[in-house]
């Protein structure tokens, strides 16, 4: 085939040159033809959280000269606003999508439409965005643990357990773990609670740190340091999630309701759900004068 | 074991200045003879009589380890009530029929030679007949035939404790014995000998706390849709009660009432260097207890204290109907899960409670000499 086609350097980078004019315009003209004329599912109602420099604990298990720490808290410049949903998807929303075939069927649906979607893995929350993304004809998926804890603003619940890296004695840290987790149990009420009922934080975002434990995309990091602090390696399981909500916890893709398993002891999170944030489009990003003139 | 027998009380005194080890095999039969020669009525009248005050498991009611004075009449008093439980945190509901309103019943605490004096109340509010059979008393179906009590009655039974170790007690009403048992209707009584626990080889063994584990198969009937069903009375779940048990599949198997019993809020506590005395019941089907990361210092596996303790145990075998008691004593700090080694039992069904060990750690016994990074 490509010996066939003899063009000429010049003659390539102007047809090529067409080409994406051509394919910008069609883009253009297209966009909105996409969108559902009348979609059949209501737009997700979604808040934006203005762009922020925030103080965040790290995600990840850090460890100092082999012993483990608290992974650092760092001052983080977010350049651009975040839209995401302001409830966690409910069980209705969800049911549609398993109607339509997109999503698997849950092992046991929520009696109510109105209450969150619970006992959901990395895997259906990721299908649930595809689905919706296709649906919507905008670019739908779930928030990095960062993202996360932008938008859950004053609602973030630092998790660090004040570890100190000189005293070797690893049981404290199991300790307080397990009491920390223990006594948020038994404060909390695990069944879930219809959407809105934990109340809006400062953006206008619901629910967080519910009762409800909420997915992200970002993968468990293990990140070794020297005595010194200097990072001396880091890697990443992609198996594992960190889910996010009044507590973090790694979690396994396909887990839909965690459990304390195995040797660990810990306190799982209550339910397992998730929301999910809009991607920006180039068009959002495009001055606010400019971007009235493209079709709506 | 007949030369034993023929020896006297002064010959076995004789005797005490001899090998310790002669003493052990020679007055233990000798106190088991005293134990079993008949006292008469009179006699029991004139001993002295205790109340024992029982306490939730997998707490234990105050007691001597090693008995001070002779033998004693000691007053239990148990009422049993029929009422609805929730058995894990996704608010699975159960009847329970329970002595003295905890699943499992108390741990009951005599010595050998004691008399135990129960009274049992059914409280007017049930529904049932119920009745108790201790494992440990001889006679009348273990006491079941003299104690068959209707809702608002009450009934008196006095047993002596003839065989130390720890057992079994349950309803056992009839024609319903399993359903009763398998709605919690068990508990254990430990009959301690007089001069306390050994080693088998004369030591004395003793404990700083004693925790009681219960541990209770339950069958929840399931809709067509496999959720868990509810009912309005015990008799109207019976028919899919017992539907589900002959299924021999439990729905839960658990420490103390429910999944959770004995973890979070509820965990054990103890601290580095201290000695713990596990008692552990399963009054119908067979267990496998383990303490993950610890041991069996030594282990009535079994549960009768006349056998020589196992050492050094990481997993023992509990028979269903039976109890079983493990002396250990914790040398590292953290948590501890304490299950039944049966792993879908402890982890799908709920058959695993918490230990919480305060303390400094051995980097001796173990150690993490490089920590989980990049290969």
């Amino acid at each position: 085939m490509a010996t066939t086609l003899r063009f000429s350097l010049p003659g390539l980078t102007t047809s090529l040159g067409l080409l994406f004019m051509a394919g910008a315009a069609a883009l253009l003209l297209a966009a909105p033809v996409r969108r559902p004329a009348a979609p059949t599912f209501p737009l997700p109602q979604t808040a934006i959280v203005p762009a922020v420099t925030m103080l965040h604990r790290l995600d990840g298990e850090y460890s100092r000269a082999g012993r483990p720490v608290d992974p650092p808290r760092v001052a983080i410049n977010i350049r651009e606003p975040l839209e995401i949903m302001r409830y966690q998807v409910s069980a209705a929303d969800y049911a549609r999508c398993v109607a339509e075939g997109a999503c698997r069927r849950l092992d046991k649906p929520a009696p109510r439409g109105d209450l969150p979607v619970t006992g959901v893995s990395h895997s259906d929350a990721a299908d649930y965005a595809a689905w919706l993304s296709r649906e919507t004809g905008a670019a739908w998926r779930l928030p990095t643990d960062r993202e996360w804890a932008h938008a859950a603003g004053s609602r973030l619940i630092d998790d660090a357990r004040g570890l100190d890296a000189d005293a070797y004695n690893p049981a404290r840290r199991w300790l307080a773990d397990y009491e920390r987790e223990a006594n948020r149990k038994a404060a909390s009420d695990p069944a879930p609670r219809r959407v809105g009922s934990f109340g809006a934080n400062e953006h206008g975002v619901y629910d967080i740190a519910g009762n409800v434990w909420e997915w992200t995309q970002t993968c468990l990091r293990r990140v070794a340091q020297d005595a010194a602090g200097r990072t001396t390696s880091e890697s990443s399981n992609c198996g594992i999630y960190i889910v996010e909500g009044q507590h973090r916890a790694p979690m396994t893709f396909f887990i839909r309701n965690p459990k304390a398993g195995g040797c660990s002891v810990a306190t799982p999170p209550d339910n397992l759900g998730f929301r999910l944030v809009r991607e920006r489009s180039w068009r959002d990003r495009l001055p606010a004068n400019f971007s009235r003139l493209l079709p709506a | 074991m007949g030369e034993e027998l023929k020896l006297t009380r002064r010959s076995i005194l004789a005797g005490a200045a001899a090998a310790g080890a002669f003493v052990q095999a020679a007055s233990a039969p000798a106190q088991a003879q005293a134990v079993m020669s008949k006292a008469t009525a009179a006699d029991v009248a004139k001993l002295p009589r205790i109340k024992a005050k029982l306490v939730d498991p997998p707490f234990v009611q105050a007691h001597e380890q090693i008995a001070t004075g002779g033998p004693k009449v000691v007053e239990f008093e148990m009422t049993i009530r029929e009422k609805k439980i929730v058995l894990d945190d996704a608010g699975t509901e159960t009847f329970a029929f329970t002595f003295n309103g905890t699943v499992p019943g108390p741990l009951m605490v005599v010595h050998e030679g004691d008399y135990v004096e129960l009274t049992l109340i059914n409280a007017e509010t049930n529904e049932l007949l119920h009745n108790i059979d201790f494992h440990s008393s001889t006679g009348a179906l273990g006491g079941g035939a003299l104690t068959e009590v209707n809702p608002g009655e009450r009934v008196v039974l006095r047993w002596k404790a003839t065989r130390p170790g720890v057992f079994v007690y349950h309803c056992a009403p009839p024609g319903m014995v399993p359903w009763h048992v398998t709605s919690g209707m068990n508990g254990a009584i430990m009959v301690l000998p007089r001069d306390g626990l050994k080693d088998g080889q004369g030591k004395a063994l003793k404990y700083d706390k004693v925790y009681y584990v219960g541990e209770q198969d339950f069958y929840v009937p399931r809709d067509e849709n496999g959720n868990f069903k509810r009912y309005a009375s015990p008799g109207e779940a019976h028919e899919d009660v017992l539907k589900a048990m002959r299924t021999l599949t439990p729905t839960h198997v658990v420490f103390n009432g429910k999944v959770g019993g004995l973890t979070g809020k509820n965990a054990m506590t103890t601290k580095v260097g201290e000695t713990v005395l596990i008692v552990h019941s399963q009054a119908n089907r067979d267990t496998r207890p383990h303490l993950i990361g610890g041991h069996g210092d030594y282990v009535w596996a079994t549960g009768k204290f006349r056998n020589p303790p196992e050492r050094d145990l990481e997993t023992w075998f509990i028979p269903g109907g039976c109890a079983g008691a493990a002396l250990y004593t914790f040398l590292q700090p953290g948590i501890y899960a304490y299950v039944n080694h049966n792993l879908i039992e402890a982890f799908e069904l709920g058959a695993a409670g918490h230990f919480k060990v305060e303390g400094e750690w051995n980097d001796d016994l173990m150690k993490q000499v490089r920590g989980a990074a990049g290969i």
